[in-house]
């Protein structure tokens, strides 16, 4: 450590430094949350086709067998987080808004809830097609936030060749440890899962990226690496959104994502390192994903910490087990640069719910509170890590002109990240603002 | 129990920092400049300072009224037109000229715009251009700092009736001992009389000029001061700087008697004041990295060209009023490139 490394370390221009609040859960290990009564399985709970339910009302089904079979290769199963009984397949309300069909399970209160499906593999041995295969099975999604299928990510289109694996440990959303405790807890895991995507995807190297707001779980993972030198772990500067997958490709690699592009088109795949060490627990066991660990933080929150969760658990269950504040009017899943806050309790924990935050009622007087004219004072371009020119973008939205916004202005290389936002002075929505004009756009050409 | 559910659209934080906090500090930053020039020329700056302000404040709350929109005097902008306005006029400016400045400022260089946000030019710099166009004698009769008297006797230009005349000052200065004082600036003793100040004198502010232009050290200090509380974009004073200064270098080097030293030019005149207060004004400067180094330096080379090849001896004012016009076109020439930009097919 030192001064040195300090400038060695790289980073990427421009981004935000929102307050981390992470140490509140960072040194907290991860803890198991008890089964709620009610576990409500979205069919939908990640990027492609929803699952298509494979068990009938009134059916019993045990922890982790499989409810839901994937509609399709951009698609993924659903698996039972807890032995119970079907009570329905039904419309329940989803973060997003609007309702969706769920799998409604009624948990047996006295059930001994060990996980019973699945048996041990050698995924050595396995050709890297049945890997990919074995891991759809497994309902693995990226746990970083995205949801979006791990198989699909890990098997690119043919004429692109990989010869990086990027593995994201960086988690630059403040509040959020869950990241941070897997590195630490469940290194051996991270790496097993790590070998398993090299193999798939053909990379012959990987590199691990971490914020040095974590340097300790560099050390831990340093410490187990393998001698031959193929998988490397890098700390990066901390920054917000250094976690976006773009930005930590273009600071590890110094290599860009093409405009709406994928990685994979410069030779890279990259996944989150929570999805990697969860692969490297379930493939070996040929089990499914049905919980996951969740950082549950924020000032309206009493028992911080980060727990491991049930996937299905209903919100009001988790908030109810930590405690919160009875005026926590915003509740958020995610983190609070990128999160959604959510109408209702009943919302579920999905695949891709990092953290739920939970925020009073907001802190800061009125007057902060006034939206201003925009003065072009060219903070947000200062800030944009793409960048974009939020301020000009903003100017045009007020008028409805999207299709400039688009057409001149780059607006769907835009991934909302929310830094403008977070800095303006005038207090304009400018991400809301484009999430508007993307929206109207795509309808437009819809 | 069901708490209170509110939605809201992400980012849920946000930075302290709001637009009434930027302008309030850099009235804060004014406030040095202000007490200067009322320590060098009186009761005369100071009131002319409240009345320009005064002006500005009421213009604005006049059109928000008429525009049927809540005060926007909170959010500090209007004040700062007006303090600004004060400083780059003579310090025995008649009181009702500056109030119409004022006037002229708010309303046909802000409030028909828009208001905060959406003004093409620099307020205060219409409303000085506006008064220089409609009082040319009277912007240009200067007073020398440092009166004996200044702090209990006003100069008599500057309490002028509404819409009269302002006296002359000859037979004033003659009762004050300073007969034959020509009320020239340092800016216009070197353009008509070929007479240089030194640099030292003007670094330091000892000279005359107008209310608040004269000590080039104090403004450089308040400037920094923003700029370190990151309200300002230290690039545009520092682009016009620099264009300033190898401009006036370039010329010097071709003739050493004609032209004065590059930090004359630097220090005198209105350049350091315009430089950092008003070149910098965020709404009127563009917003692109690349733009705000083409904006400062185009000001600064107008500002010598006009000062040696124009008609007037000062060439602030419409070095960055044209500076302004051009910061549209600035911005959409220096779009930055973007993450992950395509390049072009070559033969496109």
């Amino acid at each position: 450590m030192g001064l040195l490394n300090l400038f060695k370390r790289k980073t990427f221009a421009h981004g935000v430094h929102p307050p981390e609040h992470k140490e509140e859960t960072a040194h907290l290990p991860i803890r198991r949350m008890p089964f709620a009564p009610r576990m409500i399985i979205p069919l939908s709970q990640h990027f492609g086709a929803p699952a298509v339910p494979v068990v009938r009302v009134g059916q019993e089904v045990v922890r982790g067998e499989p409810i839901a079979r994937a509609d399709g290769f951009m698609s993924v199963p659903m698996h039972a987080p807890a032995t119970g009984v079907v009570e329905s397949i039904q419309l329940m309300p989803t973060a997003r808004g609007p309702k969706t069909e769920a799998i409604v399970i009624r948990v047996y209160p006295a059930a001994e809830q060990r996980v019973l499906y699945g048996a041990p593999r050698d995924v050595e041995n396995m050709t890297p097609d049945d890997i990919v295969q074995a891991v759809q099975d497994s309902g693995m999604v990226g746990l970083g936030g995205a949801a979006f299928p791990t198989h699909v990510k890990l098997k690119p289109p043919k004429d692109f060749p990989i010869d990086t694996l990027v593995v994201n440990g960086c988690e630059c959303e403040p509040y959020l440890t869950t990241d941070h405790r897997v590195m630490l807890e469940h290194t051996d895991e991270l790496l097993s899962g790590i070998r398993i995507a090299m193999r798939v995807s053909g990379a012959s190297r990987a590199v691990i990226g971490v914020e040095d707001n974590k340097l300790d779980a560099v050390e831990a993972i340093k410490g187990k690496l393998p001698a031959d030198g193929s998988i490397t772990v890098q700390a990066v500067t901390t920054k917000y959104p250094q976690g976006s997958e773009k930005l930590l490709v273009k600071v590890l690699l110094d290599r860009e994502v093409p405009s709406g592009g994928f990685p994979y088109q410069i030779g890279v795949v990259v996944n989150n390192v929570g999805t990697l060490a969860q692969l490297g627990m379930l493939l070996p066991q040929s089990q499914g994903l049905i919980e996951r660990v969740v950082t549950l933080a924020g000032p309206g929150i009493k028992k911080p910490g980060n727990y491991m969760i049930p996937l299905g658990t209903p919100l009001r269950f988790a908030l109810e087990y930590v405690g919160y504040e009875g005026d926590a009017t915003h509740i958020i899943l995610g983190g609070p640069m990128m999160g959604n806050t959510v109408a209702s309790l009943d919302v579920p924990v999905t695949k891709g719910v990092t953290g739920i935050v939970v925020m009073p009622e907001r802190e800061r007087s009125p007057a902060a509170q006034t939206i201003y004219p925009c003065i072009r004072c060219g903070r947000c371009l200062d800030a944009c890590p793409v960048k974009l020119n939020p301020s000009q973008m903003g100017r045009l939205a007020a008028k409805r002109l999207y299709t400039e916004m688009q057409q001149k202005y780059h607006l769907n290389d835009c991934f909302e990240c929310g830094c403008c936002s977070y800095v303006c002075p005038s207090n304009i929505p400018l991400v809301q603002y484009f999430r508007i004009a993307k929206a109207i756009n795509r309808e437009r050409a819809a | 129990m069901t708490p209170r559910i509110e939605l809201r659209t992400s980012p849920h934080v946000k930075s302290p920092t709001t637009v009434a906090q930027i302008m309030r500090n850099v009235v804060y930053a004014l406030l040095p400049v202000c007490a200067f020039s009322v320590w060098q020329f009186g009761i005369s700056a100071l009131a002319l300072i409240l009345t320009v302000t005064a002006a500005c404040l009421a213009t604005e709350r006049l059109f928000n009224w008429m525009g049927d929109r809540s005060s926007t005097l909170s959010d500090w902008s209007a004040a700062i037109t007006g303090i600004l306005l004060a400083l780059t006029l003579p310090p025995g400016f008649p009181l009702w000229m500056g109030a119409v400045g004022g006037f002229v400022a708010i309303a046909l260089g802000k409030a028909l715009f828009g208001g905060l946000g959406f003004n093409v030019f620099n307020p205060a710099l219409v409303g000085r251009a506006f008064v220089q166009a409609a009082f040319p004698v009277a912007i240009t009769t200067f007073t020398p700092a440092f009166l004996s008297n200044r702090f209990v006797e006003f100069i008599p230009t500057t309490l002028t009736p509404p819409l009269q005349i302002p006296p002359s000052l000859t037979e004033w200065l003659t009762g004050q001992g300073l007969d034959g004082f020509t009320g020239a600036t340092p800016m216009g003793q070197w353009k008509f009389e070929g007479i240089v100040t030194d640099t030292a004198t003007l670094f330091s502010g000892m000279g005359g000029g107008s209310a608040g232009e004269t000590s080039a050290l104090l403004i450089l200090l308040c400037g920094l001061y923003l700029a370190l509380r990151r309200m300002m974009d230290w690039r545009i004073p520092a682009a016009m700087l620099l264009g300033a200064f190898i401009t006036a270098g370039f010329f010097f080097l071709l003739d050493g008697d004609k032209y004065p030293t590059p930090l004359f030019v630097l220090f005198s005149g209105g350049l350091m004041l315009g430089a950092v207060f008003m070149a910098s004004d965020m709404v009127a400067s563009p917003v692109t990295p690349a733009g705000v180094w083409v904006y400062g330096l185009f000001m600064g080379v107008l500002t010598v060209i006009i000062r040696y090849f124009g008609g007037l001896n000062e060439g602030v004012m419409y070095a960055i009023l044209l500076g302004n016009a051009l910061s549209p076109l600035i911005e959409s020439i220096t779009q930055p490139r973007i993450y992950g930009a395509r390049k072009r097919e070559a033969g496109q």
